[in-house]
């Protein structure tokens, strides 16, 4: 297994991907914003929008191929932890909506709906931003940290592990749809109006959370490549590769991937939170199984063991899916099918390892 | 019977006289109480059919029954009319039974649910004067469900003039249930009595209300007798309840359980023996079901009079359909990825996409009836008021039909040698002229083929839709992993385990919380004894888990 030394050969690859973020980051506010709405070159609003969703998929992206690609963990049940990070920061989109609600209560609709009479304690603090954001990412975090603590600790690995994350997520959408749960039921949390103050709706405030969400995928991309860079990064590898040996060897393997398991969490709470306010709403459909096994998909597409192959997955796979689910709405299940049959049969490196591969092939 | 009580039916005709003209006052007293059926006002037409019940006259039964049904009219002379239940003109119910209501203007009384209330219990107070047996045990139980204590000297009379004793005793319990508002110490003690005799369990709330405080401390009922006795009969009520319940618990445990069986029997095989890990498993069980819904359809049209049978038709060709797709699977993709657990998960994943893509776009993306054959509807009344449907304990024995069979494929073909060769050694067997890629692909057939004989349980069961088979794949994972991988008796003490642990649950902490509840019991299960869980075996152990 080379793959993971190649991501990091290129000392320069962090230039790239400051230079591609600049574009990204300057290129789109400018269409949008700064060109007509009649100029042919107009980036039209949809398109902002589709954008940063997509730069959320690749937070998530890389956060599941930092544990899948690099420690050897699948995870099936990252849409937990994605949904998690957006609930916490839904829970502050709805108290922010104040008495502006249908039911023109402090209480959210749905708790009115309910005939609830109090908030419940969980909903405490989440009138600040700053509380909600930050739980956005602890949440996720600590429920990664107990559950990889526990699974870590008996040795789960493997397909075990991927079933068990995968009945961890279903378990988790089965509460979340409970309405007595408290967090909206099925229907989830909604018609959020305004955050930090900024109405939603304004094509400003969509620029905003675009910049938002690519400065964030440059951020968890330099950390993600710093950790995997560190000595921590070729410890995690070498537990991919032999676990039992690397154990012998006197490391204790728990704690490594119990640390990549839990930032990856992290990063994928942070994604979710940046996700909510642009897409408008939260449910527990986020937690279902297939989402989370679509998002191992972005990973084995992009090429495990790299950190751009994930992103560039889940910029490929997403944006396919964009264009079939409008062009060809029948035809993306079977294309998504193939794909997933596809990449594991014929590219097991995926995109970025068999390119990377040929480059290194060329170069030798 | 109309002779009896004639005193009393002429004090109460005398206030209505003045709106009865002409004919004998014999007939006219008797006319009388029944045209105050005709009253406009709702308060004096409940009224009206309270005094009914009261005369206990069975003459009223037909004018009750009309106005119950909406067919009664009134002219404007108070007479009653009833409109035939069949249709047509309609006939006078009083004066020369029969006569048609010719060019009068009828009014229809208006009912509300109060008067509808009303006629219920009266009704049924009449039809127990009925000669026939069925319709006074009807009538009885019928009046049993909102006793009125207006009615309990009428009922006390038919009580002594039943002769059947099923309706005597359902008589006598609804006495006693009046009999708990006496004034009478005695008689409400011998009431508790005889309704804890009974062991009638909707009559619990009653009891608890006697030995209920009431808001001022005091007991609601003032006899301490009378308490106890309650107290003591509610006992038994609870432990009877108890016993109710856990058989209905162990029976739904336990259909749950067979199905789960059937649900992970196959994936028992292909993970089981073979270490792959299948996602599309859930949508054999979906192609099984779908099977079963296109032999329907065949019958429908070309065999319609033996429809019943379909089902049996239905067993071998889900079999043979499923077997034939997994094994085209495994030749085509799955074979490739032997010894890759994670990549195998990943593709059999888009299989499933596929396969559901499919059965979309063929069948419609709307559920699909699967009739239950009229042999498989209905159900057996176990116990008072437990009805154990039929469909369900069919699928019981077909699950244990469906396990022997694997039992006896596995154990005593020469199939199942070889697999079990495979399974322990693949180099050794393929070295003594196995062809393992023979029996790796007639065993994923094996594996599918199970699946789709549970496609054909659940299609009896529940709604068939593309998306049946997603909500088996945890489960089944899961019954496997709990009772031992390779391990085919494991599987099913996983699978029973599993349904009559939820169904236990469920009653306890809801049906949502009591699935999270076992998920959560497993993820945990899992934790505590990985090693005695996933007792490695054959190629799983190979494997290892390492992708």
């Amino acid at each position: 297994m080379t793959t993971g030394s190649a991501a990091q050969s290129g000392s320069r690859s962090w230039l790239l991907a400051v230079g591609l973020f600049a574009i990204a980051a300057i290129a789109v506010p400018l269409l949008n914003l700064g060109l007509a709405e009649d100029s042919p070159l107009h980036l039209p609003d949809y398109l902002v929008l589709l954008l940063g969703k997509f730069a959320c998929y690749a937070i998530v992206a890389l956060a599941v191929g930092l544990i899948w690609g690099y420690a050897g963990v699948l995870s099936l049940g990252h849409g937990v932890f994605f949904a998690l990070g957006g609930y916490a920061i839904g829970m502050y989109l709805m108290r922010s909506i104040g008495t502006e609600g249908v039911y023109k209560s402090e209480l959210p609709d749905f708790m009115v709906f309910l005939d609830w009479k109090e908030l419940p304690w969980y909903w405490y603090g989440f009138q600040h931003f700053g509380f909600a954001l930050f739980m956005a990412l602890a949440v996720p975090g600590l429920v990664a940290f107990v559950f990889g603590f526990l699974a870590f600790r008996s040795r789960i690995r493997g397909v075990y592990f991927a079933i068990i994350t995968q009945a961890m997520t279903y378990a988790a959408m089965l509460m979340f749809f409970r309405n007595n749960t408290g967090f909206g039921g099925n229907n989830g949390l909604t018609d959020f109006k305004r955050l930090l103050g900024f109405t939603l709706r304004d094509p400003e405030t969509r620029i905003g959370l675009y910049l938002a969400s690519v400065t964030a995928l440059l951020g968890c991309f330099l950390l993600c490549r710093y950790v995997v860079g560190s000595r921590l990064g070729r410890v995690l590898r070498a537990v991919r590769d032999a676990e039992s040996r690397v154990m012998f060897s006197g490391y204790d393997v728990r704690s490594y991937k119990l640390f990549a398991w839990t930032l990856s969490a992290v990063l994928c709470g942070l994604a979710g939170a940046l996700y909510v306010p642009q897409v408008g709403i939260i449910n527990p459909s986020e937690m279902q199984p297939a989402n989370s096994i679509e998002m191992a998909i972005w990973v084995a597409v992009g090429g495990r063991g790299t950190l751009a192959g994930p992103i560039v997955g889940a910029l490929i796979v997403n944006g396919a899916k964009s264009w079939f689910t409008v062009a060809l709405p029948d035809a993306w299940l079977y294309v998504l099918g193939l794909l997933f049959i596809g990449v594991t049969l014929f590219l097991p490196r995926g995109i970025m390892g068999s390119l990377l591969s040929k480059h290194e092939g060329t170069r030798t | 019977m109309k002779g009896a009580g004639g005193v009393s039916r002429w004090v109460f005709s005398a206030c209505m006289a003045v709106l009865v003209c002409g004919a004998a006052a014999a007939v006219r007293g008797a006319d009388a109480e029944l045209e105050t059926l005709g009253v406009k006002s709702r308060k004096q037409l409940i009224r009206a059919v309270v005094a009914a019940g009261h005369r206990d006259d069975p003459a009223a039964l037909p004018v009750l029954e009309a106005l119950r049904e909406r067919r009664l009219r009134v002219d404007e002379t108070g007479r009653l009319y009833a409109i035939p239940p069949e249709g047509g003109a309609a006939l006078s119910l009083t004066r020369g039974a029969g006569e048609p209501a010719g060019e009068r203007s009828l009014r229809k009384p208006r009912l509300n649910n109060l008067v509808r209330r009303s006629l219920q219990p009266v009704i049924a107070l009449l039809e127990l004067h009925s000669d026939d047996r069925e319709v006074r045990y009807a009538a009885a139980q019928q009046l049993g469900k909102y006793p009125r204590e207006d009615l309990l000297e009428p009922i006390g009379r038919a009580q002594q003039r039943e002769t059947d004793p099923a309706t005597r005793e359902a008589l006598d319990l609804i006495l006693a249930q009046l009999q708990l508002k006496s004034d009478d110490a005695s008689v409400r003690l011998a009431a508790v009595e005889r309704i804890a005799d009974s062991g009638d369990l909707s009559l619990q709330p009653l009891l608890e209300e006697l030995v209920a405080l009431g808001d001022d401390g005091s007991f609601a009922e003032p006899d301490a007798r009378v308490r106890s006795a309650a107290k003591a009969a509610l006992g038994s009520f609870a432990l009877e309840q108890w016993l109710v319940d856990a058989a209905k618990h162990l029976f739904y445990g336990l259909s749950l359980g067979s199905v789960l069986l059937l649900a992970a029997l196959g994936l028992a095989i292909t993970f089981g023996l073979m270490g792959v890990i299948n996602m599309a498993h859930g949508e054999m069980l979906m192609l099984g079901a779908y099977a079963t819904y296109s032999v329907q359809l065949l019958f429908q049209s070309y065999a319609p009079e033996s429809l019943d049978y379909y089902l049996v038709a239905a067993v071998p060709l889900a079999f043979g359909v499923t077997a034939l797709v997994g094994m085209l699977l495994e030749r085509s993709v799955i074979r490739f990825l032997y010894g890759r657990p994670l990549e195998t998960l990943l593709a059999t994943w888009g299989i499933s996409l596929i396969l559901i893509q499919t059965v979309r776009l063929s069948f419609g993306a709307q559920n699909v009836t699967v009739a239950n054959p009229t042999w498989l509807s209905g159900g057996f009344e176990i116990l008072d008021g437990v009805v154990f449907p039929t469909s369900r304990i069919v699928i019981i024995f077909f699950a244990a039909a469906v396990v022997a069979f694997v039992w006896l494929i596995i154990q005593r073909t020469r199939l199942g040698l070889e697999v079990r060769a495979v399974t322990q050694n693949r180099s050794m067997a393929a070295s003594l002229g196995i062809s393992t890629d023979r029996v790796d692909t007639l065993t994923f057939g094996l594996g599918s083929g199970i699946a789709g004989l549970g496609g054909v349980a659940l299609s009896q069961l529940g709604n068939v839709g593309p998306e049946l088979g997603q909500a088996y794949i945890v489960d089944s994972f899961m019954v496997v992993v709990l009772g031992g991988v390779g391990k085919l008796a494991g599987t099913i003490v996983g699978a029973l385990g599993l349904g009559v642990v939820n169904k236990f649950l469920e009653p306890v902490s809801g049906a949502v919380l009591g699935k999270i509840g076992v998920l959560v019991f497993l993820i945990l299960f899992i934790q505590r004894r990985p090693e005695g869980i996933f007792a490695q075996r054959g190629r799983a152990a190979e494997q290892n888990g390492q992708s």
